[in-house]
């Protein structure tokens, strides 16, 4: 794991330091970080421990506890798609398999060109509209293996005009 | 501190404005399912041909109706009528034609109006005829869809902040806890305990400080209530809060919600900031000498943070697992403080209870079950929706009558009710009445509400894999029984999916899942048998086809099977210097 450029070190700091919720945790200071730079590298844990005055490794307890914390930075796009048990019912094991194809993916994880993190939810809160997906936070809905690779390319697409 | 009466007539005089305006009042849902619907499409299509129109307009974001099959939902207010045209299914491409003809020149497209409320449009229905809105009865979305969750006034024109006005000018703490018993309310959140009998609990815990605590964790597949409330009117909860917060003399409130889930966290926050800025909030609320606080807390992705005192663990900061009881929250709760924790959809009912009084609330619904159900009708059903339905109403009821009932002629095969950890029903199961009791002794939970309705196409040991993967994936690991249950369960699960089951299989699963029963610390562990129990009483038949037949009935199991596994505490390679892993 490499270390932070001095930006980012800067921008870590100034999370945890300036959360706007008035109860400062563990858990909020790495909500905070996660926030801020889409995943948790080293050194907050060092400074999210000594801000709650508390060890690495009870930071690091918590931190490996919660599934939506990650640890590596991510890539620059973010795809989820619900694999919950409405979403399952409409099909959605399909969509996961066509969007994995699409995207080289075995598993979850980051394309190989880092363009997009790839994630499996467990509920996304709209299941009345399932199957459900998630493209940079932007719910989608009613979606088809078809419909969700074409919002992938669509987002891949214009990266590639800029 | 302004009164109350200061404060109602500013909102009077505003609503009436909105009503009366010179500009159109356009509502668009943007609740969770009208956002996943494309409604920020829509509004981007409404504002880009307003501004080629040259035409201005008032457009609030609202909640959800209940009618989700219907998103995007427009709902069109013009200048001078009163009534207001709902138009349904929109999509970008619509707008120009509902721009031009409707909100511009007042003649009703062809195709997209759903119905009307108010004075009648000829050639449009009434929307209370549509089963999905007329056979709801809503106590605490009663404003969802109606009132822009971003606008304090809006609440409070509506009878907003009357409940707790009331409870701090005319009633003793005392009174607001035996109204909350009389009325019969048991909480939502899926132990159904009366909510009256839990506040007073913590009434002679010692003071000062007391936390009234609101659990919106919701990471239950299926449903959607709490955040759906949270969504479309942030305010009922807050109230309902303050109520609590009376009634058992706390000071503070805390609502706690899922990370992630953005729409509710940003609108709930951002009522909270007006309550205080208009006063409701804080330091000797409408001149009285009851003072109370409310912020938002945040959790990471874990179900078992919904279990309440895990939840105190992660308002903490720590790892969501849950204590061991005793001690119990009203005495020992968060950071040691007495308190009390309730469901959103629990505490959204408190402001009608006391403003309406016990007797109206104990007036609907059936037997012990009181009040009103919402429901989140999903799968294969015609018009999935969040539904606020009187208790005592049948499941077939909700399922055909609001639901429509399965699609494409296909026949309706099983039920999965109360969440992943909750009961799967057969179709015999459409004249039990939606009641905490009924659907207990019939092997289901009302639970969360969550209904999701299979067709024939659906195995059941399908579906079953996917629960059961879910209550492993959110297992919490403190206590073993429930750690290396769900790994059991979902290995003998997906073995028997594959129809690779080995001699005995059925018989471990049960032996597995009555020892988690009785030695789990919590009901994560003590519920996770539940669904596989369930399934094998009503279709034993699709588990007898795998092991002995070597098939999948309905050939479900045999498409891609994606799903997360949970390998705490080992999930990551890293271990960062210092820390150690496990």
């Amino acid at each position: 794991m490499s270390a932070i450029t001095q930006d980012d070190r800067e921008r870590l700091l100034r999370a945890i330091n300036n959360q706007r919720r008035p109860t400062v945790t563990v858990l909020s200071s790495l909500l905070a970080v996660q926030d801020e730079l889409g995943y948790i590298p080293e050194e907050a844990l060092e400074e999210v421990a000594a801000l709650n005055d508390t060890t690495i490794n009870e930071v690091w307890g918590v931190a490996s506890f919660y599934t939506n914390f990650r640890f590596t930075p991510p890539g620059k796009h973010n795809v989820e798609i619900c694999w919950g048990p409405t979403c399952h019912l409409k099909g959605a094991s399909h969509i996961l398999q066509r969007v994995m194809d699409e995207l080289g993916l075995e598993d979850e994880g980051e394309t190989e060109d880092d363009s997009i993190s790839f994630k499996f939810n467990t509920c996304l809160g709209a299941c009345s509209v399932a199957p459900v997906m998630s493209v940079n936070h932007r719910l989608v809905g009613r979606i088809t293996p078809e419909s969700a690779v074409e919002r992938v390319r669509r987002v891949q697409d214009l990266d590639a005009a800029h | 501190m302004p009164t109350y009466e200061r404060i109602r007539q500013a909102a009077d005089e505003r609503w009436q404005n909105l009503n009366d305006s010179s500009e159109p009042w356009i509502r668009v849902g943007t609740a969770m399912c009208g956002h996943s619907a494309g409604a920020y499409d829509v509004i981007d299509a409404l504002k880009a041909e307003l501004d080629t129109r040259g035409a201005s307009a008032r457009i609030d974001e609202v909640g959800c109706l209940g009618i989700c099959y219907a998103e995007p939902l427009v709902d069109v207010l013009r200048p001078g009528s009163h009534s207001r045209l709902f138009f349904g299914n929109v999509t970008p491409e619509d707008v120009g034609a509902i721009v031009e003809s409707y909100i511009l020149n007042g003649s009703v497209p062809d195709g997209k109006a759903l119905g009307y409320l108010g004075d009648e449009i000829d050639g449009v229905a009434d929307l209370n005829d549509l089963p999905g809105i007329g056979l709801q009865n809503r106590i605490a979305l009663r404003n969802a869809g109606h009132t822009a969750p971003d606008d304090i006034y809006q609440y409070i024109a509506n009878g907003g902040y009357e409940g707790i006005h009331k409870a701090l000018t005319q009633m003793e703490p005392d009174e607001v806890i035996k109204e909350m018993t009389d009325s019969g309310l048991r909480g939502r959140g899926g132990a159904a305990f009366p909510t009256g009998i839990k506040w007073s609990f913590m009434v002679g815990s010692p003071g000062p400080t007391k936390y009234m605590l609101c659990n919106c964790e919701e990471g239950d597949p299926g449903a959607y209530n709490d955040k759906g409330i949270l969504e479309s009117d942030p305010h009922t909860l807050l109230e309902g809060l303050m109520i609590g917060g009376y009634a058992t003399r706390a000071t503070n409130g805390i609502v706690f919600i899922r990370h992630g889930h953005d729409g509710p966290i940003d609108r709930t926050e951002a009522a909270i900031e007006q309550a205080y800025e208009v006063g409701i909030l804080g330091k000797n609320i409408f001149g009285t000498d009851f003072s109370f606080d409310i912020e938002v807390a945040l959790t990471g992705e874990s179900y078992v943070a919904g279990e309440e005192t895990a939840l105190m663990e992660a308002i903490e900061g720590k790892r969501s697992q849950p204590r061991f009881r005793p001690p119990f929250p009203a005495a020992f709760g968060v950071w040691g403080y007495p308190s009390t924790i309730n469901n959103v959809k629990t505490y959204s009912y408190a402001p009608e209870i006391i403003s309406r009084g016990a007797e109206w609330f104990s007036g609907i619904g059936v037997n012990r079950s009181t009040g009103t159900a919402i429901v989140c009708l999903n799968g294969n059903v015609k018009y999935p929706g969040l539904y606020e339905v009187p208790m005592g109403l049948t499941l077939g009821e909700v399922i055909n009558d609001i639901g429509g009932g399965t699609p494409d002629g296909k026949a309706l095969k099983l039920l999965q009710t109360g969440g992943p950890l909750g009961g799967v029903l057969g179709p015999d199961s459409m004249s039990i009445h939606i009641d905490f009791d009924e659907m207990r002794d019939a092997g289901a939970i009302l639970g969360s509400g969550g209904i999701i309705v299979g067709d024939e196409d659906v195995c059941a040991v399908d579906l079953t894999r996917v629960l059961v993967a879910f209550c492993q994936f959110e297992s919490c690991g403190k206590c073993f029984p429930c750690r290396l249950g769900m790994e059991h369960l979902l290995e003998i699960t997906e073995r028997i999916a594959r129809c690779e089951s080995r001699p005995g299989d059925l018989e471990l699963m049960r032996s597995v899942g009555t020892t988690m029963e009785a030695s789990s610390l919590c009901g994560h562990g003590q519920l996770g048998f539940g669904p596989i129990r369930s399934a094998l009483t009503h279709f034993e038949d699709d588990f007898i086809a795998h092991i002995e037949g070597g098939r999948c009935p309905t050939g479900s199991c045999l498409g891609p099977h994606i799903a997360p596994k949970n390998t705490r505490p080992f999930a990551h390679d890293f271990v960062p210097p210092g820390a150690q892993n496990g």
